[in-house]
């Protein structure tokens, strides 16, 4: 794949390293990569173990899935009993547990689930059972929520009645401003979501370093994406600038995709308030259909329980996805807690910190050998 | 799912507009490059796709630039740590 290997040149990774460390000197920073990518990468490729120990890598709320609370989860498995549902939903939601089960749970007790790759294809379930409803499980920040806009677009222009959008959808600015506003929390700087930022642009991103007085570099998805952000929140702190700068700029423009910005504006607006696991109620943080489109609402059409429930005791993901504490310092992490039978959101996509942790921890010698420097070594 | 995945046009829908044919690691798919509109794609060029629809267009200057400047930042840097290393001055324990 294009521009996949030479984002992985171990030589180009180990100059990096260095000018890293020699930056970080012995001050300690903390910087936090809002977005699950991320930290799927900085595991799969052992990135924290070639970095100094000066340099802490803290992952955000930026999962999809993480940050659904259970309330909604049993909203969607309400839905998908409801006769004569077929409820669609992308691979990662099936296995996220509600307060009584999980998606596949339901499936197991006769409900017709069926996972899908793109809203696109649960509109064409829909056109090919029209004797049935087809809902589909609407999650994702504004990497996704387009695709969905588009998806009801088309079926408007179809005159399509028997699919219908649980839209979970969420934005990725609320939550930041979530985490700065924490006092729990002290961070020099933030890796800027990359695939988000291919439809939002760098432009939102902009109260970060002026309000709130932290540079924020957004980045791409390969180990020297990461590592070259790293270098440049540091240069920014050492030369005395605090600014939005991209380094994903193969792929990440300033002003974003307009065209999608255009379809998300036409199809959805603003929630007052929703609920986001760990980080509780942020107001104006997701997407629900317009009235235009309210033949398409599935939480119209159907009354769902919209309970709040609170998360399991046991579980931590609130203080995992607002980096507060490290995946293996959960008290069930990697015990009662795996990626098997998942307690916590975080467990369950890859893209989650304690599934990446789970699945490639074990593995970061070998990788950050690979990557050509190890502490251990 | 939001990891996106790079592809390459191959060919446009002879009838939609909106459609596209994408290589992705040797695979043929049809994609969606509706919210690309104003790219104007053409065979040959790159997208990021993201649950079936094109995302992003790849920027192979920018690509190329990026690449570049790691290179470059590696010579300077080497270079800069190879003639330190290099100069007697600073290679012992000054002799006073």
């Amino acid at each position: 794949m294009r521009y996949v290997e030479e984002y992985r040149d171990p030589a180009a990774a180990r100059r990096l390293v260095t000018r890293i460390t020699d930056l970080a000197g012995n001050d300690h920073f903390k910087f936090m990569e809002v977005c699950g990518g991320h930290t799927h990468t900085i595991y799969r490729h052992g990135i924290e173990h070639v970095l100094p120990e000066e340099v802490e890598l803290v992952h955000g709320p930026g999962c999809p899935v993480c940050v659904i609370p259970m309330g909604r989860v049993d909203d969607a498995i309400a839905i998908a009993e409801t006769p004569d549902v077929i409820f669609t939903s992308f691979g990662d939601m099936m296995r996220v547990p509600g307060s009584n089960g999980n998606l596949l749970g339901a499936k197991a007790r006769g409900a017709d689930v069926r996972f899908v790759y793109s809203p696109l294809d649960a509109l064409q379930i829909a056109t090919e059972n029209p004797s049935r409803n087809v809902v589909f499980f609407a999650v994702g920040f504004e990497t996704t929520a387009p695709s969905t806009a588009v998806t009801l677009l088309q079926a408007r222009e179809m005159n399509v009645s028997n699919f219908h959008v649980f839209s979970n959808h969420v934005t990725i600015v609320p939550p930041i401003k979530a985490i700065l506003e924490s006092p729990d929390l002290r961070l020099d700087g933030f890796l800027g979501p990359g695939h988000v930022s291919t439809v939002v642009g760098n432009r939102p991103y902009r109260f970060v370093p002026e309000k709130y007085g932290k540079p924020l570099v957004t980045a791409g998805f390969e180990p020297l994406d990461i590592l070259q952000a790293i270098l440049m929140l540091l240069l920014q702190i050492r030369q005395g600038r605090c600014e939005v700068e991209n380094q994903y700029s193969r792929v990440v423009r300033d002003e974003g995709n307009p065209r999608a910005l255009e379809i998300l504006a036409e199809v959805f607006e603003l929630r007052p308030h929703f609920e986001w696991r760990g980080l509780g109620f942020i107001s104006q943080s997701a997407l629900r259909l317009r009235p235009e489109f309210a033949r398409w609402d599935a939480e119209l059409k159907y009354a769902v329980p919209g309970v709040r429930v609170a998360d399991p005791k046991a579980c931590q993901c609130g203080e995992v996805l607002k980096g507060v504490i490290k995946p293996w310092e959960c008290k069930v992490f990697g015990t009662a807690c795996t990626p098997e039978t998942p307690i916590g959101t975080c467990m369950v996509s890859s893209e989650g910190a304690c599934a990446a942790y789970y699945n490639f921890g074990r593995l970061h010698r070998e990788a950050a050998v690979t990557l050509g420097r190890s502490r251990a070594v | 799912m939001c990891l996106g995945i790079p592809g390459q046009i191959v060919e446009m829908h002879p009838q939609y507009e909106h459609l596209a044919k994408v290589d992705v690691s040797g695979v043929g798919r049809m994609i969606n490059i509706g919210l690309l509109e104003d790219e104007h794609l053409v065979p040959g060029d790159w997208v990021l796709i993201h649950v079936g629809f094109a995302m992003s267009k790849i920027d192979e200057h920018e690509a190329e630039l990026a690449l570049a400047s790691l290179q470059m930042m590696g010579e300077m840097f080497t270079d800069e740590v190879d003639a330190l290393m290099s100069s007697p001055s600073t290679t012992t324990v000054p002799r006073v």
